[in-house]
């Protein structure tokens, strides 16, 4: 059974008919071919598939697409403008925060979402709200540390 | 994932007649955390999946005659940061702030977190130990439950086909009351817990001796429970080592563990003493500093 849902991605209307088992993840993958968010574990515990859903972060494997109807998705293609990279992404650009880079898109926009709630976070205010976004290459230092030299970076 | 036909009703009317409509083949979906994950593992296969996701008004945290009422749409997020749950009862905004990661809260419902009923989970444990109760709707009609009451077994509630949860409603502690939720994780934050333990204590006056504990664990039994026989020797007792000791003893005999890779049963047993023991220790403390 197919839906036509409206979703708003990265600021564009979109309208796009799905099938009613399609997850958010394959829809902004398969159907409008924004495949930045990945698939990881599937089940909602890596964060590979990070995304924004009217702003707050969400596992998109685990929510249907038709979840998103007549609502707003954000993911990491929505992040820079104008050929400049948003400052969450020039700073895991210039720390290092990553390596083979499979859970970056994640890690970035979960980074995102943890400024635009908390503007300066302490340590274990950045520990507590990434620990969901798992990383096997970096040891997550170098995550944190690209989390706080982006802070700095906003501060206006 | 099977094909199903997908509802978003935008009242409650709406859904109930859906769900009437559709008996057994229709599962109700809100934040989809649990359900949408089943599903892709095909351990779930509904013709109707009817979405709560447009109802008005059930996302609601309110103050209902000294009670905090929580809508069933409410997330684990907005009830972690609420204002009114954080000032009113500490221990359930920290047992929210504890379940999973922020992104697994922003999704996951209170309502579907009791619908679920998977023991494993936080705050059905702290919702026990409060004696909070649940709100059930259906087609016509509307009742009441002790939370307690609710959970029959693992994934089982007291649910007939055409209810769903609609809220939760916590009754205030007593005076001179603590609280504390505490798990025991042996290997990440955003893991199941081995165990996990909500404690109340209520002082008499003079500050010295107990009251009234409550005492409800979780992940170590079909449903999360209350250790009623632990709670017995609480009663007019003063806390030592001595009581703990036989509070956890106790605590260990009412549980039904299953082992898996989070610890085999006995250890499981083991470990429901020693967290019983803490947790009664921090509830005993705060409950003291509420007295004084």
């Amino acid at each position: 059974m197919n839906r036509t849902i409206r979703i708003t991605v990265n600021g564009v209307a979109r309208e796009v008919e799905v099938p009613t088992y399609r997850t958010l993840l394959d829809c902004l993958r398969y159907d409008l071919g924004l495949t930045g968010s990945k698939e990881g574990c599937g089940v909602g515990v890596c964060g590979a598939c990070t995304v924004l859903l009217d702003g707050r972060m969400v596992s998109s494997c685990i929510a249907l697409a038709v979840f998103a109807d007549g609502h707003e998705v954000t993911t990491v293609e929505g992040l820079a403008g104008d050929e400049r990279l948003h400052p969450v992404q020039q700073a895991f650009m210039d720390c290092g925060g990553f390596q083979c880079g499979i859970c970056t898109p994640g890690q970035v926009v979960a980074a995102k979402a943890l400024l635009d709630t908390i503007e300066n976070p302490t340590e274990a205010q950045i520990k507590e709200w990434m620990l969901g976004n798992l990383c096997r290459c970096t040891g997550y230092y170098k995550i944190v540390e690209s989390i706080q030299a982006a802070a700095k970076a906003v501060e206006p | 994932m099977n094909a199903f036909d997908y509802r978003a009703p935008a009242t409650l009317d709406e859904a109930l007649a859906l769900l009437r409509e559709h008996g057994d083949g229709a599962r109700v979906v809100a934040g989809g955390t649990a359900l949408v994950t089943m599903m892709r593992q095909r351990l779930v296969l509904p013709d109707c999946l009817v979405s709560l996701r447009d109802v008005e008004g059930l996302n609601r945290i309110e103050a209902a005659s000294g009670a905090i009422r929580l809508g069933a749409l409410v997330t684990h997020r907005q009830a972690e940061v609420s204002p009114l749950v954080t000032e009113r009862l500490p221990v359930l905004a920290e047992t929210f702030r504890r379940v999973a990661t922020v992104r697994i809260r922003h999704m996951a419902t209170v309502g579907g977190s009791l619908a679920h009923a998977d023991p494993n989970q936080d705050p059905p444990v702290t919702l026990v130990a409060l004696d909070a109760s649940v709100e059930i709707r259906r087609a016509g009609g509307r009742r009441e439950l002790p939370l307690r009451a609710f959970f029959r077994d693992y994934y089982e509630t007291a649910l007939e086909p055409g209810e769903l949860v609609t809220a939760v409603t916590v009754p205030p502690l007593p005076p001179a009351s603590g609280a504390a939720f505490i798990k025991f994780l042996p290997r990440s934050a955003e893991d199941y817990a081995t165990v996990a333990v909500a404690a109340t204590v209520t002082l008499e006056a003079g500050g010295e001796r107990c009251r009234e504990a409550r005492i409800a664990l979780g992940s170590v039994a079909p449903t999360p429970l209350r250790a009623a026989k632990a709670e017995a020797l609480l009663r007019g007792a003063r806390l030592d080592e001595r009581l703990l000791r036989d509070v956890g003893e106790a605590a260990k005999g009412e549980v039904d563990p299953l082992t898996d890779h989070r610890g085999s049963a006995a250890y499981k047993r083991e470990m429901t003493a020693v967290m019983v023991g803490r947790a009664l220790t921090q509830a005993w403390e705060e409950a003291r500093r509420a007295s004084r």
